[in-house]
């Protein structure tokens, strides 16, 4: 069992916990992730990032977005209450070297995995420039955070409520031009590290990617979350979930996403309807 | 297809041909007992059990078929020894208690053994009556006899004795059928034992693998409280390998020995164009989602699954059979079992094929799918298949399917299932390359002892075996128990 110990609310849509598991606080490098069931033989095995944790306290944290119809319930739960099962850490720990100057991209929730990345990226001895990007000004996380990391960081919004108006790629693309990057590093969603890596290939600069598929085990026995990467086929939860972005096969990534839209679509309808009763 | 009250009246009517002294013969022609199971229309439409267990007549006369032989040629046929001979005596008696103590001699898990053993290429294969009759069919259901004193006696299984505790400590890791077997008889000796399970569900591929209407999950649930009664610690989210390594279970965390039983874990799939369409699955992602998640409870289930119409399964295993009757009782129309040979070859159990067949699955034999075509959404439209002859007897000693160049042809299916096997899970060897694998990833062990490379270090089941069953990877669990009570006594 695992106990939450804190929870802060980002936005409508934005949580944050902090949970009690020590050996994972221990144990977990940057780039990682656990997989969350709430409990009993009916909850969904989620897929969540750490995006930070504290080892003397012995907790994670971690930051999701109300999406469908477990995080819902997720979000329902509250400090004092226990997670009956967190496995982790999973996937494997960032490759963290000094490549020089490096732009870390965030997008929405994304940012929140980022942080122990680009901190690690900066403890390495790296020039770290971030951008943070989200579709609108409620949904940027982690500022103050990050700019522990990158003062002059760059904020932009879809709707420009907030920092510049547009898409990430286009600050990307500005540093770029510059010709001052040695590597990028994105996470957010799968359209936004797409067009990242589009930008990153007009200049011929490396980018790592963080992907978030669909998994149920997460230990490799399912192999939900394959993707086919420099055209062999990848399992996210063991050989990732990090990849080299120029060799991701992204439109079969976002078009696996899509598998279960519709039967999603409903169960989240379902669950808001019915007060998320189960 | 006899219904359960025809099963019942024969057996009743063969009751009155069975007396005293009678010869191999009078024995040989009592005829053999079905097993009662849910219609074939009735059960794909819902998950419970298919086969029902023999009544207590009808195990009666059943046990009143075996020739009680000297020899026990079936025992030779059981991968754990079970004293079969002695326990179908007990039925022959009533005595169904004492029928239990001897199958718990050598068999923790007689409920669950009784029902997904291949019993047909084991101790069945060698029945002196199935010889007599020449026909293994008419062997003596010692699986059906074996599950029904598990059932019949559920309640009584007492639990094994324990010897004083000796302070060392052994870590399993897995909950499988290699784990549960090993962990039991290191337990049994006096050590302390941890079960460490990644899963939020104990049991390995009992609860996530085979399918609620082959295994009841209450009967895992059972045996497994049987560990938790003898006093093993049952670790569930670890994955070993990540959360913890071998190295620092025994160095930091102190523990004398290790098993390893964590299945084979990686399913392959064929390396064909269109394989990661969105609804192509492995049978281990299907499996998991309808059995460990529970998907086919749709009303409580948060786990969604795929509504398919037209499914195709690759494979021919008990996998594959257990994901085409899956993906029936899921709301599909049709499912072609796509293989590569004949029925003859087919690696599932017979009973197994006969129920698929039974419930609608078509066998679509000797092709082999070369291609998978998508729709516009990118999910699976149909899957282009190419005719396929027996050649020579391969290395298996079954005869090689050879492809027919220019036969191919197309069906429509919206989901195809991948069940061709699985590979070794790379964790453990990527975290410990002290311990020895083999080309396929899979872990070399001593045969007799189940030891690794790696000192302390014993390994069983899927992860040594490759694609093996229940039954055979609980023996090596018992092996690789034997040695571990024998190294940990020498040990200081």
């Amino acid at each position: 069992m695992y106990r939450i110990v804190s929870k802060e609310q980002f936005s409508p849509e934005v949580f944050s916990m902090e949970i009690e598991a020590p050996m994972i606080a221990r144990e977990r490098k940057a780039g990682q992730f656990v997989i969350i069931q709430k409990g009993g033989d009916f909850n969904e095995r989620v897929p969540l990032t750490i995006a930070d944790a504290d080892e003397e306290k012995g907790t994670i944290t971690i930051v999701f977005q109300r999406v469908g119809a477990s995080t819902y319930l997720l979000a329902e739960m509250n400090v004092g209450d226990y997670i009956e099962n967190v496995l982790g850490p999973l996937g494997s720990p960032t490759h963290i070297e000094n490549f020089g100057r490096v732009v870390c991209v965030g997008g929405g929730i994304g940012v929140a995995p980022l942080f122990p990345i680009a901190q690690a990226l900066k403890n390495a001895g790296n020039d770290v420039k971030i951008i943070i990007g989200a579709r609108t000004k409620d949904l940027i996380i982690e500022e103050a955070k990050m700019r522990t990391i990158d003062p002059d960081l760059t904020i932009i919004t879809d709707d420009g409520s907030y920092g510049l108006k547009g898409v990430v790629t286009e600050p990307l693309k500005a540093l770029l031009e510059k010709g001052d990057v040695d590597q990028v590093v994105a996470i957010g969603p799968g359209i936004m590290m797409k067009f990242c890596t589009k930008t990153a290939a007009e200049f011929n600069t490396p980018i790592i990617v963080s992907l978030n598929t669909i998994m149920i085990d997460g230990t490799g026995m399912c192999g939900g979350c394959r993707v086919s990467v420099g055209g062999e086929t990848k399992f996210v939860c063991v050989d990732g979930p990090e990849f080299d972005g120029h060799l991701v096969d992204w439109d079969n990534m976002l078009m696996r996403q899509r598998t279960y839209k519709d039967q999603e679509a409903e169960a989240n309808h379902r669950c808001r309807l019915e007060g998320a009763g189960r | 297809m006899k219904s359960a009250d025809v099963l019942e009246r024969e057996a009743q009517a063969a009751l009155g041909m069975i007396h005293d002294g009678m010869s191999a013969k009078e024995r040989a022609a009592i005829p053999h007992q079905d097993m009662p199971q849910q219609d074939p229309k009735v059960r794909i439409t819902n998950m419970s059990e298919v086969a029902l267990g023999y009544t207590e007549d009808e195990a009666v006369v059943e046990a009143n078929r075996c020739l009680q032989c000297k020899t026990k040629p079936c025992v030779n046929g059981c991968p754990v020894g079970i004293d079969i001979p002695a326990f179908i005596h007990e039925i022959t008696k009533k005595d169904y208690k004492a029928a239990l103590s001897v199958i718990q001699e050598s068999s923790l898990l007689p409920s669950i053994c009784g029902r997904v053993c291949p019993q047909e290429n084991q101790c069945q294969k060698f029945c002196t009556v199935g010889k007599m009759l020449k026909d293994v069919d008419q062997a003596v259901g010692i699986g059906r006899l074996e599950r029904f004193v598990a059932d019949h006696e559920s309640d009584s299984a007492s639990l094994p004795e324990i010897a004083p505790a000796t302070g060392k400590r052994v870590a399993v890791v897995g909950s499988g059928p290699a784990s549960i077997a090993c962990a039991a008889d290191v337990r049994r000796a006096g050590h302390d034992v941890t079960i460490f399970e990644a899963l939020h569900k104990m049991g390995g591929v009992l609860s996530y693998g085979i399918p609620e209407f082959r295994l009841p999950k209450r009967l895992v649930d059972k045996e497994l409280s049987k560990l938790s009664d003898m006093g093993i610690k049952l670790e569930k989210n670890v994955l070993v390998g990540r959360t913890r390594t071998i190295k620092e279970l025994m160095e930091e965390d102190g523990f004398d020995a290790v098993f390893i039983g964590t299945g084979a874990g990686l399913p392959k799939f064929m390396n064909i164009p269109g394989e990661n369409l969105g609804s192509v699955f492995s049978a281990n992602e299907y499996l998991t989602r309808s059995n460990l998640m529970k998907a086919y409870d749709q009303e409580h289930s948060m786990t969604p699954f795929f509504h398919s119409r037209r499914v195709a399964v690759f494979g021919g295993g008990n996998v594959a059979m257990d994901a085409a009757r899956t993906a029936l009782r899921l709301g599909a129309e049709t499912v072609d079992i796509i293989y590569r040979r004949t029925r003859s070859e087919m690696p599932a159990r017979k009973e197994e094929i006969e129920h698929a067949v039974e419930e609608g699955c078509n066998l679509r034999l000797l092709s082999q799918p070369v291609e998978i075509l998508g729709d516009e959404k990118g999910n699976v439209r149909a899957v282009v298949i190419r005719k396929c002859e027996l050649g020579e007897p391969d290395a298996s000693g079954r005869r090689s399917p050879v492809e027919i160049p220019g036969s191919d042809y197309t069906v429509e299916y919206d989901t195809v299932i991948v069940s061709i096997g699985n590979a070794s899970n790379p964790l453990i060897k990527k975290t410990t390359p002290e311990i020895e694998t083999n080309r396929r990833g899979n872990f070399i062990v001593d045969e007799e002892t189940c030891r690794t490379s790696m000192e302390g270090v014993y390994a069983g089941g899927d992860i040594v075996l490759g694609a093996a069953t229940v039954i055979l990877a609980m023996g090596q669990g018992r092996k690789a128990a034997r040695a571990i009570n024998e190294y940990l006594a020498e040990k200081k």
